[in-house]
């Protein structure tokens, strides 16, 4: 008898227990949840350092212990503190402060440990940390027809990933303006173009790539090029005839 | 009421013998934070990193098996060396065992001391006494969001690694964190964070709980029952059994997974009832021969 009033008592114990455990997780996911930040909602210009993996693995990945903080010779890369914008303990650099400095060993690369920073990426050209985007035509000097190119001139793949495109100038109707033009296929993301802007405040910012880039519906096709791949235009003569429009009661 | 803990072994044996441990752990505690602040104070890289993650004379990696448990849950299988470095942790606190790592190792328990020093001498008493199984609700919550949500979510707001990382890289904000926690262990709960909360420690208790090195209640017929290692131990529950239940035939070992080895107990018993012994086995003989 006894036996079993302390059986009955201790399956009584184990649910009550069970259940209590059960409510304080249920609370800690709660709470978990209200922290937590959905992806990529770290602030577009808090920009990753070299190779690293794309940010939703990268949250899961980076164990914020600073190695490659350590490792950075340029004192480019900092950890986020609490209230920060990339979540805390993660690595990042702002372009404007300290630009990074594209090593050619990539230091902060063979620091990480736990593969956040890849070792896949063979070379710094091929870092993709974001993107230079001249995000505002109205200050930019050279939009103006002057000769700044400094965003060009400091750029580690000059006339690569930044190139100058000649365009009439209007305002003066006979000169020509040099627009900086970045090339998304080769823009590292360095930042130095943005360090460099002379103005108060940059005119070419370094943007998160999924901030910066748009992406072509996959439907999509430029048909100059798929008459260009082809070698001949796609559209049959006589196949679509529309009707012409003209002015109402023509 | 008595008016020191440990006052006997203080006039017996003098404060030093008293504080023996305490002072033990202060400097393993402080020369581990030295070790790492060499690096970006005097350029003198004896170790790199922070305890979530560390490289130990540019070659041996360390990692924190909590972190590394986030990241798994998290679905992220990371590099050999992570794993490595957790591996090598893992080793040295199951030989130490218990949680070594709370009493002697992390920089948050000189906080929370201090909030439970400060408790006795402020006499605080709070209604909120919840039992210290709660961590395992805390531990399978956090790892529960880790695998929901996006991230390490625990992360964002774990106080130790933010403190140890703060005061190597810059604590900015987080000071508001390490108050918080200390406010909530002065005022609201006693030792609330480290014997209630902390997944960290549940984390090392699984590490430790099968160590050869144990502390055992060796001399148990000496005790007097002054009830000073109930006063000074992180988790007084360990206690209750070797203790007080030897005529019920309980074992005279501390319980493992709970014991933070902070060996305070050994301070401040002016019996030498407590001894720490190794052996792989789960029992233990004490002095008078007794299993």
């Amino acid at each position: 008898m006894a036996d079993k009033r302390s059986h009955t008592i201790s399956r009584r114990q184990f649910l009550h227990n069970t259940a209590k455990g059960a409510c304080i997780a249920g609370v800690t996911v709660a709470a978990m949840g209200l922290v937590a930040k959905p992806s990529g909602a770290a602030a577009p210009q808090m920009l990753r350092p070299p190779g690293a993996i794309p940010e939703a693995d990268f949250l899961d990945a980076c164990v914020r212990c600073g190695l490659c903080v350590e490792a950075c010779p340029y004192d480019t890369l900092k950890l986020a503190r609490l209230f920060d914008a990339a979540p805390m303990g993660t690595p990042y650099f702002e372009a404007r402060t300290i630009p990074c400095e594209m090593c050619d060993d990539i230091p902060c690369q063979q620091a990480c440990p736990s593969g956040a920073i890849s070792p896949d990426l063979a070379s710094i050209d091929d870092a993709r940390m974001g993107l230079a985007v001249l995000i505002d035509q109205e200050t930019c000097l050279n939009w103006q027809g002057l000769r700044c190119d400094v965003c060009y001139r400091v750029c580690p793949l000059i006339d690569e990933a930044i190139t100058l495109e000649a365009q009439r100038n209007i305002r003066t109707g006979h000169h020509a303006m040099f627009i900086p033009t970045v090339h998304s296929d080769v823009c590292t993301g360095c930042g130095k173009c943005e360090q460099a802007c002379v103005l108060e405040v940059s005119a070419i910012k370094v943007l998160s790539r999924e901030v910066a880039k748009g992406e072509l519906g996959s439907h999509y096709r430029w048909g100059w090029k798929e008459k260009e791949k082809a070698g001949h235009s796609l559209l049959e003569q006589d196949v679509l005839d529309l009707p012409d429009r003209r002015p109402e009661g023509g | 009421m008595k008016a020191r803990v440990g006052q006997e072994v203080i006039d017996n044996f003098g404060w030093l013998r008293a504080h023996r441990f305490l002072l033990l752990r202060r400097f393993s505690q402080a020369s581990i934070l030295g070790l790492f602040l060499l690096g970006p104070w005097f350029d003198v890289w004896i170790i790199r990193g922070n305890l979530s993650s560390s490289e130990l004379l540019d070659t041996v990696p360390l990692t924190e098996p909590w972190m590394l448990l986030q990241s798994l849950v998290s679905g992220y299988w990371p590099e050999a060396t992570l794993l490595l470095g957790a591996a090598l942790v893992i080793a040295f606190y199951w030989v130490l065992g218990g949680r070594s790592y709370c009493a002697w190792v992390c920089p948050m328990n000189v906080v929370t001391d201090s909030a439970h020093w400060l408790r006795r001498q402020l006499k605080v008493r709070s209604q909120i006494n919840p039992p210290s199984s709660i961590r395992w609700g805390v531990f399978a919550g956090a790892l529960i969001a880790t695998a929901w949500v996006q991230g390490l979510v625990w992360e964002m707001i774990n106080p130790v690694s933010l403190l140890h990382r703060g005061l190597l890289f810059g604590m900015g904000a987080g000071w508001l964190l390490i108050a918080a926690v200390f406010l909530f262990d002065l005022f609201v709960v006693e030792k609330g964070w480290c014997a209630h909360l902390c997944p960290m420690g549940v984390c090392y208790g699984l590490v430790g709980k099968t160590s050869p090195l144990k502390v055992i209640a060796s001399n148990r017929e000496a005790c007097n029952q002054c009830m000073d290692c109930y006063v000074v131990c992180p988790e007084p529950h360990i206690l209750k059994g070797p203790l007080r239940e030897a005529k019920q035939g309980s074992s005279p070992l501390v319980s493992p997974q709970d014991c933070t080895r902070c060996l305070r107990c050994m301070d401040v018993c002016s019996q030498n009832v407590f001894d720490i012994t190794a052996s792989l086995s789960g029992s233990a003989r004490t002095k008078s021969g007794e299993q």
